[in-house]
């Protein structure tokens, strides 16, 4: 490791980093904003300027931007250097020149990069005494409020929108000191990542609009560190809280799985929680009057689950501690996912093969350094895009690395490497039904059916595996594809193959396994991820239940049963007809859930059940990473809590006595643990909730949280006692441990002068690495060695059917999604629903763009307007899937099309 | 006294057509070098004749040259530019060359390429050089043509395309990487160096900008040699150079004279000396991004190392002349209020700064200022010095601002104590 001298210490820093990088990593302060840890440096903002000295005798130095020299051995630099400090004011006092001041009234105020810099630099006295320029906002959406007064000319929104995320509609326009950030013209961002703007821009251009309807300042937040519940990937988050409302989620840094941003789904699909369609009180609807005490409900409750059989109906919606509540409960013969059998069919394939431990599932962090990645059917874009934004990273890296081969350029030199590398691309191959964002990057972008595209994953994994057997008459364009293919992921050294459930197409999986196999040696890190369909439909695939057609089919000849469904809309995963037949034929039907829905209309008891944020909790990710959320609020109202704490008052009940019963979370993953060997080590997703550090829990609030003895002045002058957490070591006060927690308890991020969320950096030993004491979830499978087994059994080509279409889901990044929806900003950019069909196929049923379209299988029927699709193959229909109020379809059979 | 760029450049006369060129001597360069020298030899002969950029810069040419990657192992392809974006206020040396004698420039440009062995050219062009555009796009048609441009030129196996860009009138895209952006369909701004464009440049390939002037240079030294070049000069910088005089002097203009004839010379001989009723309070040597001289420096040799050790610099080497009924804040004020819009708005000082020392200017020349203003200024021209800001056009507004404090500070202060301009 390379000395550097700091202010005449020395110091050993990484080599390869640039001095801004190897200063903050070694906790000095240092201002900058043009840089970003994760997007590199342009040395545009001329912030980080430090001295650097030819050696120990020079005293002169001279002024460089930090950002832009590399760390070498030897090298002597000063951060205090006087000239450095003034140049480093004076950045301030220009950027200053045109900045509006306007703190009070900035949703930025109090978690801004600016504010925190300046104070940093010292500048505090005005000189400029000239008229500010001014801009003309523009409307962006409903999901990033503009504000262009107050920018500083960083460049990292661009730097963000377009080079990292891929995004063309935000740009830089003008020059000199009139240069704009914003779109060409007014309208909706349309990357879905924008919502990272707030958080890249270090001012408040860029704000939540959604926490702007119900703003409150960092430093008020009660805030905790959570998961994302809206797709498989499980991104990090915090989620913050005021008066008992969610007013907003930031990105949690974690360097396996999201590091610096999130989707927009994530980011805004929490208003679900301040929904006015909460369930908000238990529910006896056998009774005159509903609405029910606790005492009357588990009076009611006792008699159900000790005088009846018990029925339980999991939901991969639902944290691992409530589906293996109700599983304690009901008995493990008669708990049930509460998903249909296809899907829990093809999702347990899928969990099998990665416990088989043959080939590795990877994580985002390992996908983002990918050099080769193949795409098998799965639209991520939609299903996964945090996953579509890290292959984007893997195909400019890789590019990047390539390109830089034969240079001295170092990986942090972001403009000079762009310049370099141009329009390369690393290798991506997305083989899908229809086109995606993603295929403007890739190598290979080719439309099939899944069949067909499962046969040209067979026709790779032969050729990289004479094992296999070849797959025949394929066209000559897919023979070449599948050539280049093979080709290049045996050329790489971290191939992944990615695939997912959404094209109901188990030979897709089969496909992708095959490949992996074939590709992992010693010397070779080959990766596989399956995209799963929920937060935690691993964790519920896992369990190893029966699907729901088991159940029903239980019911049907045992019609005395009690049936709890568990945080599930049963008509969401299964047809309407099926549904309802289970539903009337439970003899009693408690349902619990957080929202109401047409599953819990038929309720006959109906339980309050706490939302992510009102939870504590743990969800598998489509890795096999357990991660554990933690409450953010304590509801006012009483009756929601957590389906595990239901269910454990239930047992309770059951057992009529306490004794060895679990009541906590970390009760429930030590006794998961051993009841479930597949959980083994997931209990260490969390420390025990007595877990302390110097004795002190980790407060939720901010030191600076301001109102705790005036905020409910209005309804009562006696200040009441903080509430108290039982399940773990976070508390409800601003006292407790003021250090750095362990990384997965962190609230917050905030270090002294850093309130922006860019204090990330004091959480991190290395910058853009691990963060220190880094818990980065549990991993639930293991490598492990035995003798491999290929699938042989390529499909058949798909020949379309006379007269039957082929019906698969169309997920739309807005829309598919169960709660998503009650996110008013999010409803507003949701597209219609349609069903979509090829040229040919429309044109033979006499169909235009937007006629109503019949879905009909046997009794069930459903209209959707048409879309015309040019590239989908013929034979096979795509629906809009989980939107709002639309039921399952019959997903991945043959249906009839009318018009 | 020889004038190779210009003998043939006749005020009033259209442009030399490719047959007229090639009757004076043109191409015959060209042919010589493919016909005789390796790449390599030609880079050689230039770095000995000691060229220098004629751009301001001052680099040896063929030293530059030379850091671009050769043999078969070289990035593909590498590009040749001709740098003809004259936005440097008060300069208009390589109009000249491009109205007047077009294929002069090409030749260059295809020994240039030859000698760096780059397959495609450019001459990225001022836009409002509408004349000059014409004319090279006839000029290069003909080139074309005759088989000086093209593929296999002269059996050689070597081959050149050209294109001709014009700008879009950013004052930025004289700075090379500046330029390379704006080709390459982007923003203009400037690239960090190191990497330099001789390894990653256009669309990131090896890639040599050379000034115009720098570039119609290179035939007449493999004509004639790198001695002869050498030898018509008055100093140690090598060849002649077009000198140019604007201002209030009888006879302003531009001429082809040997390296190292003093600023008198110049002004007093060539421009005609000053109008009558006008004396010259200051000079900007070599364009309005270099510090003023005075009187006192009239006998200075006009070369790179002389012009910098009277503090200032050779530049372009077309000088632009202040009188002495000229108010020196509002003829500095005019300058910065050209840079601060000229600004790309990359990097903050430049962006920032230079808008705030317009302002203060003009402030001061309406008779607003206050005494603490040349403070700022002050402040202004020392922070935004090279290696503070991202590219060099700050840094170059700076020098005639900190040397109009330095020579007519009497002028600033009488402004703020009388509340008005003097003039």
């Amino acid at each position: 490791m390379p000395t550097i001298y700091i202010d005449n210490k020395p110091y050993e820093v990484k080599a390869g980093k640039n001095l801004l990088e190897a200063s903050l990593s070694l906790g000095f302060d240092l201002p900058y904003f043009c840089w970003h840890p994760a997007m590199g440096s342009v040395g545009a903002c001329r912030q980080c300027a430090i001295k650097i000295f030819k050696d120990e005798k020079d005293t002169n130095g001279k002024i460089v931007m930090s950002c832009m020299e590399s760390v070498k051995d030897g090298l002597r630099m000063s951060i205090t250097d006087s000239t450095a400090q003034a140049f480093r004011a004076q950045i301030i006092e220009w950027l200053m020149t045109n900045h509006p001041h306007d703190c009070p009234v900035c949703d930025e105020g109090g978690s801004c990069h600016l504010q925190d810099m300046t104070v940093m630099t010292g500048h505090d006295y005005r000189r400029f005494q000239f008229k500010k320029r001014t801009h003309i906002n523009q409307y962006l959406g409903p999901l990033i409020h503009h504000e262009m007064n107050r920018c500083i000319q960083c460049y990292r929104c661009v730097r963000f929108y377009r080079d990292y995320a891929g995004g063309d509609d935000l740009n830089v326009f003008g020059a000199h000191h009139h240069v704009y950030f914003g779109r060409e013209k007014d309208g909706v961002l349309q990357s879905p990542f924008s919502g990272n703007l707030a958080e890249v821009c270090p001012t408040g251009v860029f704000t939540d609009k959604t926490l702007k309807k119900h703003y409150t300042r960092k430093w008020d937040l009660t805030a905790a560190p959570s998961v994302c519940h809206h797709c498989s990937l499980g991104c990090n988050i915090i989620a913050g809280e005021r008066y008992g409302k969610v007013r907003c989620v930031v990105n949690r840094y974690n360097s396996s799985v999201n590091g610096y941003f999130l989707c927009d789904k994530g980011r805004y699909g929490y208003e679900f929680v301040n929904s006015v369609n909460r369930i908000t009180e238990p529910l006896i609807r056998t009774l005159p009057v509903e609405a029910v005490d606790e005492a009357t409900l588990m009076n009611h409750l006792k008699d159900l689950v000790t005088l009846y059989p018990l029925i339980g109906i999991g939901s991969p919606r639902a944290s691992v501690e409530s589906n293996f509540a109700l599983m304690q409960l009901v008995g493990k013969e008669n708990f049930y996912q509460g998903v249909s059998g296809d899907t829990a069919y093809l999702e347990g394939r899928m969990t099998d093969l990665l416990q088989q431990g043959t080939v590795h599932s990877v994580s985002l962090k390992e996908i983002e350094s990918a050099d080769a990645v193949l795409v098998l059917g799965e639209d991520i874009w939609h299903t996964a895009p945090v996953m579509a934004l890290a292959v984007r990273q893997s195909v400019m890296k890789t590019a990047a690395a390539q390109a830089t081969q034969q240079n001295s350029l170092a990986a942090w030199h972001d403009a000079a490497i762009k310049e370099l590398v141009q329009e390369q691309k690393g290798f991506l191959a997305n083989i899908t039904i229809l086109s995606s964002p993603l295929d403007s990057i890739s190598t290979i972008a080719m439309r099939n059916n899944p069949d067909n595209i499962a046969r040209l994953g067979f026709a790779i994994a032969h050729l990289l595996n004479a094992g296999i057997p070849a797959v025949t008459s394929l066209t000559e364009k897919e023979m070449h594809a599948a050539k280049h293919i093979a080709d290049a992921l045996l050329h790489a050294q971290r191939p992944v193959v990615i695939t997912g459930n959404s094209c109901c197409n188990e030979a897709l999986v089969k496909a992708a396994f095959n490949i992996v196999q074939s590709l992992s040696t010693p010397q070779r890190k080959a990766g596989i991820s399956f995209v799963f369909p929920e937060c935690n439909s691993m964790g519920a695939a896992l369990m190893r239940a029966s699907s729901f057609e088991a159940a029903a089919e239980r019911v049907r000849t045992d019609n005395n049963c009690t049936a709890i469904v568990l945080e599930n809309d049963l008509y969401r995963h299964v047809p309407a007809a099926k549904a309802d037949a289970f539903l009337s034929q439970c003899k009693n039907l408690v349902v619990m859930d957080g929202l109401h829905n047409r599953t819990t209309e038929k309720a006959h008891v109906l339980i309050p059940a706490a939302t992510f944020a009102e939870a504590d909790g743990t969800l598998v990710n489509n890795e096999g990473r357990a991660q554990h959320f933690y409450q953010v609020f304590m509801p006012v109202n009483t009756h929601i809590k957590e389906s595990w704490r239901w269910l454990g008052e239930m047992k309770t009940m059951q057992a009529k006595a306490s004794n060895g019963l679990q009541q906590h979370p970390d009760e429930w993953l030590a006794k998961l643990e051993i009841t479930l060997p597949q959980f083994a080590s997931i209990a260490k997703v969390m420390p025990p909730r007595h877990f302390r550090i110097n004795g002190q829990a980790i407060p939720r609030e901010p030191h600076r949280y301001s109102g705790r003895t005036a905020m409910y002045a209005n309804l009562g002058v006696s200040e009441p006692k903080p509430l108290q957490d039982d399940d773990s070591p976070l508390t409800y006060t601003m006292e407790g441990y003021a250090g750095i927690p362990p990384s997965s308890m962190i609230p917050y991020f905030w270090a002294p002068g850093w309130n922006s969320g860019q204090a990330v950096n004091k959480y991190q030993h290395e910058i853009g690495a691990a963060l220190r004491e880094e818990n980065s979830g549990i991993c639930l499978f293991a490598s492990k060695t035995g003798a491999l087994q290929f699938f042989k059994d390529s499909p058949e080509a798909f020949v379309p059917r006379p007269g039957k279409h082929l019906l698969l889901p169309q997920y739309q990044l807005f829309g598919s999604g169960e709660w998503s929806m009650y996110s008013e900003a999010i409803s507003e950019l949701v597209p219609e629903a349609a069903i979509i069909l090829s040229k040919k196929d429309a044109a033979d049923l006499g169909a235009v763009n937007g006629t109503l379209i019949i879905i009909e299988k046997n009794d069930f029927q459903y209209r959707l307007p048409l879309v015309i699709h040019d590239e989908l193959c013929s034979g096979i229909v795509l629906a809009s899937a989980g939107f709002h109020g639309m039921p399952a379809l019959p997903w991945g059979s043959w249906v009839k099309l009318n018009v | 006294m020889e004038r190779p760029l210009t003998k043939n450049i006749h005020a009033g006369r259209q442009p030399l057509s490719l047959k007229e060129y090639t009757t004076t001597g043109g191409y015959i360069a060209l042919q010589q070098v493919l016909k005789n020298n390796t790449p390599q030899e030609v880079q050689q002969l230039v770095q000995k004749s000691n060229l220098k950029g004629r751009g301001g810069a001052g680099f040896n040419t063929g030293m530059k040259w030379s850091f671009v990657p050769m043999g078969a192992d070289a990035p593909q392809p590498k590009y040749l530019i001709a740098n003809a974006d004259e936005m440097e206020p008060g300069t208009f040396k390589d109009r000249l060359l491009l109205e007047g004698n077009p294929h002069q420039l090409i030749e260059g440009m295809i020994i240039a390429a030859y000698a760096i062995q780059a397959n495609i050219s450019y001459v990225f062009l001022r836009w409002a050089y509408k004349k000059a555009a014409r004319v090279l796009e006839q000029s290069i048609h003909e080139a074309y043509e005759a088989g000086w441009l093209g593929q296999n030129i002269l059996g050689s196996g070597f081959s050149l395309n050209m294109h001709l860009h014009t700008g879009a009138g950013r004052y930025m895209c004289g700075e090379e990487t500046a330029l390379l952006n704006a080709l390459e369909g982007k923003r203009a701004t400037p690239r960090a160096k190191p990497p330099f464009p001789q390894v990653s440049g256009l669309f990131g390939k090896p890639t040599i900008v050379n000034n115009v002037e720098t570039l119609c240079c290179v035939p007449h030294i493999v004509n004639n040699g790198a001695e002869w070049f050498q030898s018509l000069s008055y100093s140690e910088d090598s060849g002649t150079k077009i000198y140019g005089v604007s201002g209030k002097v009888n006879n302003p203009g531009a001429w082809e004279l040997p390296i190292g004839v003093t600023m008198r010379e110049l002004i007093e001989e060539h421009a005609g000396g000053m109008k009558k009723g006008y004396r010259l309070k200051g000079v900007l040597p070599g364009g309005a991004s270099t510090d003023f001289l005075t009187e006192q420096h009239l006998d200075i040799k006009m070369d790179f190392k002389s012009v910098a050790a009277a503090g200032s610099r050779l530049g372009t080497g077309t000088m632009v002349v202040m009188d002495d009924a000229t108010c020196p804040v509002g003829f500095v004020h005019n300058l910065q209020h050209f840079f601060a819009q000229e600004s790309c708005g990359w990097c903050t000082p430049c962006r920032e700064g230079l808008p705030w020392v317009e302002k203060i200017l003009l402030s001061i020349e309406k008779g607003e200022g206050k005494q603490e203003d040349i403070d700022l200024l002050q402040m202004h021209t020392q922070l935004l010095g090279p290696g503070n800001t991202f590219c060099a056009l700050a840094p170059g507004a700076m020098e005639p601002l900190q040397s109009a404090i330095k020579y007519f500070r009497d002028d600033f202060d009488r402004h703020i104590r009388e509340q008005k301009c003097p003039y």
